[in-house]
C-alpha cells in the first residue's frame, strides 16, 4: 500500500517539521511556540490534560486551522502554501468520528472519498468494509451502529484515504478491545510502510502501548519530551504529573535535544503578542 | 479538474437530498411552518379579496421567505452532527464544489416548498395564479436563487455560533433586500395581470444580482470555510 499523492520524502527527512507553532484564539494562547520533528515510521504521542493544547497543535498540522506565527513543513509541503497537497495524503480519526448518521457504511465511505479527490469502486469500498469487519452491514445506516462500529468505519475510511500521516485525537475513547487491536493495528501498518502517526490523548497506558516517543503538554507548551526505550509506564506517569498537570518546564532535561532553537520560539511569542 | 469540481458538487448535493429523504426534517418543518403562515394570514385577513389582492405578492414571498430561512437555518445541521465540518475543512482540492453543491441542495429544497405553497396559496387566498404560473414559477426560481446564493455563505458562516438561529436571520434579510423586492414587485405585477414583458426591468435586476452573488458568494466561502 502506498501513499495517494507524491512519494514520501527521503527516508532522512522528517515527515512533521514545525517550528514556533503558535496559534492565539482572540485573547487566550492556545499553543505557544511549539517545535516538533516526526521522522518516518514514528508514532509520537502527545501528552497532556485538557486544554493542553494538542488537539489545536493536531489541527494545525493537520491544516485545518492557520497557525498564528511559525511554521514549518508536513510530508515536505509547506504547512501555508502546501496545504492541499498536505490534505491529500493525511488522515485523522478523532473522538467525533465524521460520519453522517442518515447514510449507509457504503454511502459515507463513496460520500468521503469522492471529496478527497479519490474514485473508489464499489468493490474498493467493500474491500475495506470487510478489512474492518463490517462486509455484511454495508447497506446498514450508521445511524443504527454501535461506537465501536463507527469507530471501524472510520479505520475503513482511513483504508481508503491511504495516508502517509495520520492524527488521531483521543483515538481510543469509547472503543472495546476488538476495535483498539484493529486500531492499534491500523497504525502498525501505517508505520509499517513508512508513514507516521501522531496521537494526542490523556490515556498515557494506550499512549505507552502505541508510542515511540512523548511529548508531555501543559497550557499550550510542550514542557518535556522523551523517547519509549527504556522508559517504564511508571515513570511515564511519573512525568506526566510533573511535567503535564503541573506543568513543570523540563525541557532542559528532556534526553532528546528540541527541534528547533530556543530564538525561533522567542520570536514566535513575539509574534502572538 | 473540472470533472472533478462536478463530482465533488453533485457528491454534496447527493449526500444532501440523501440525509433529507431519510430524515424528512428540513422539508417537513418548512412546509408546516409555510402552511402555518398563510392560514394565519388567511383568519386575519378576512374574504375581502380587493385587501387579499392588495397584499398578496407580500404574503406568498413571506411564506418564500419564512419558508426558505427556516430551511437555510437547518442546512449544515447535517454537517453539525459529528463534527463532520472539519471533515469537510480537511479534504483537498476546491472549497466552490463544496458551496455549490450545498448551495442546489438548498435551492432544491426552497423550490420544493414553494411547488407546494403556491398551489395551497391560490386555494386559500381564491386567486387565480393559476394561469400565471409559468411567469410566477420564473420570479420564484430567481428570487429563490438569489437568496440562497447569500444565504449558504452565511448559513455556513454562523453554523457554529450558538446564536446561529437569530443570527442567520439578521444578517440574511439586510442583505437580500434588493432580491426581496424585486421579486415582490414582479409577483404583484403578474398577479395583477401582467406578462413577463411588463416585469422585465425587475427579471434583469435578479438576474443581475443572482449572477453578483454566483460570482462572489463561492470566493467567500473559500475565506470562511480557511479563516
Amino acid at each position: 500500500m502506498g501513499g495517494a499523492g507524491a512519494p514520501l520524502p527521503a527516508v532522512s527527512a522528517p515527515v512533521v517539521e514545525v517550528a514556533g507553532l503558535t496559534k492565539v484564539f482572540g485573547r487566550t494562547l492556545a499553543l505557544d511556540g511549539v517545535d516538533l520533528s516526526v521522522a518516518r515510521g514514528e508514532v509520537v504521542a502527545l501528552l497532556g490534560p485538557n486544554g493542553a493544547g494538542k488537539t489545536t497543535l493536531l489541527k494545525l498540522l493537520a491544516t485545518a486551522l492557520k497557525p498564528t506565527a511559525g511554521g514549518g513543513t508536513v510530508l515536505g509541503e509547506d504547512l501555508l502554501n502546501g496545504r492541499d497537497a498536505i490534505r491529500r495524503r493525511i488522515g485523522m480519526i478523532s473522538h467525533n468520528h465524521h460520519l453522517y448518521e442518515e447514510l449507509t457504511a457504503g454511502e459515507n465511505l463513496h460520500f468521503a472519498a469522492v471529496m478527497h479527490g479519490l474514485r473508489a469502486s464499489g468493490a474498493r469500498i467493500q474491500k475495506a468494509l470487510d478489512e474492518v469487519g463490517l462486509g455484511e452491514q454495508g447497506n446498514g445506516k450508521v445511524r443504527t451502529f454501535s461506537t465501536g462500529m463507527k469507530r471501524r468505519l472510520v479505520i475503513g475510511k482511513m483504508l481508503l484515504f491511504d495516508p502517509d500521516l495520520l492524527f488521531l485525537d483521543e483515538p481510543h475513547n469509547t472503543l472495546d478491545q476488538a476495535a483498539i487491536t484493529l486500531l492499534n493495528g491500523y497504525v502498525a501498518a501505517v508505520r509499517a510502510r513508512g508513514g507516521a502517526a501522531i496521537v494526542a490523548t490523556h490515556n498515557l497506558s494506550r499512549a505507552y502501548d502505541m508510542a515511540d516517543r512523548f511529548i508531555l503538554m501543559h497550557d499550550g507548551a510542550v514542557t518535556y519530551r522523551t523517547e519509549k526505550s527504556g522508559l517504564l509506564a511508571e515513570r511515564l506517569r511519573e512525568l506526566y504529573t510533573r511535567h503535564a498537570e503541573n506543568g513543570e518546564d523540563g525541557l532542559d532535561a528532556s534526553r532528546e535535544p528540541r527541534a528547533a532553537s530556543h530564538e525561533a520560539r522567542g520570536a514566535s511569542r513575539e509574534a502572538s503578542r | 479538474m473540472m470533472t472533478e469540481v462536478l463530482r465533488r458538487t453533485w457528491a454534496m448535493t447527493w449526500k444532501d437530498v440523501t440525509v433529507e429523504l431519510r430524515a424528512r426534517e428540513r422539508v417537513t418543518a418548512m412546509l408546516f411552518f409555510a402552511a402555518l403562515v398563510l392560514f394565519i394570514f388567511n383568519f386575519a385577513l378576512g374574504p375581502d379579496r380587493d385587501r387579499l389582492a392588495e397584499v398578496a405578492p407580500g404574503l406568498l414571498w413571506l411564506a418564500f421567505l419564512f419558508t426558505g430561512m427556516l430551511g437555510l437555518g437547518r442546512s449544515f445541521q447535517a454537517e453539525r452532527e459529528n463534527e463532520c465540518f472539519e471533515e469537510l475543512l480537511l479534504t483537498p482540492g476546491d472549497r466552490e464544489s463544496i458551496y455549490f453543491g450545498k448551495l442546489a441542495g438548498n435551492v432544491l429544497f426552497m423550490c420544493m416548498a414553494e411547488a407546494m405553497i403556491l398551489p395551497l396559496f391560490g386555494i386559500l387566498y381564491n386567486l387565480d395564479i393559476w394561469r400565471h404560473i409559468p411567469a410566477l414559477a420564473l420570479i420564484a426560481f430567481l428570487g429563490t436563487v438569489g437568496f440562497s446564493t447569500i444565504g449558504t455563505l452565511l448559513a455556513a458562516m454562523t453554523a457554529h455560533l450558538r446564536a446561529r438561529e437569530v443570527m442567520l436571520p439578521l444578517l440574511l434579510l439586510p442583505l437580500t433586500v434588493p432580491v426581496v423586492l424585486g421579486s415582490v414587485r414582479a409577483t404583484d405585477a403578474i398577479l395583477g395581470g401582467g406578462g413577463l414583458a411588463d416585469v422585465s426591468h425587475w427579471v434583469k435586476l435578479l438576474v443581475g444580482f443572482d449572477v453578483v452573488f454566483l460570482v462572489v458568494c463561492p470566493l467567500a466561502f473559500e475565506f470562511v470555510l480557511e479563516e
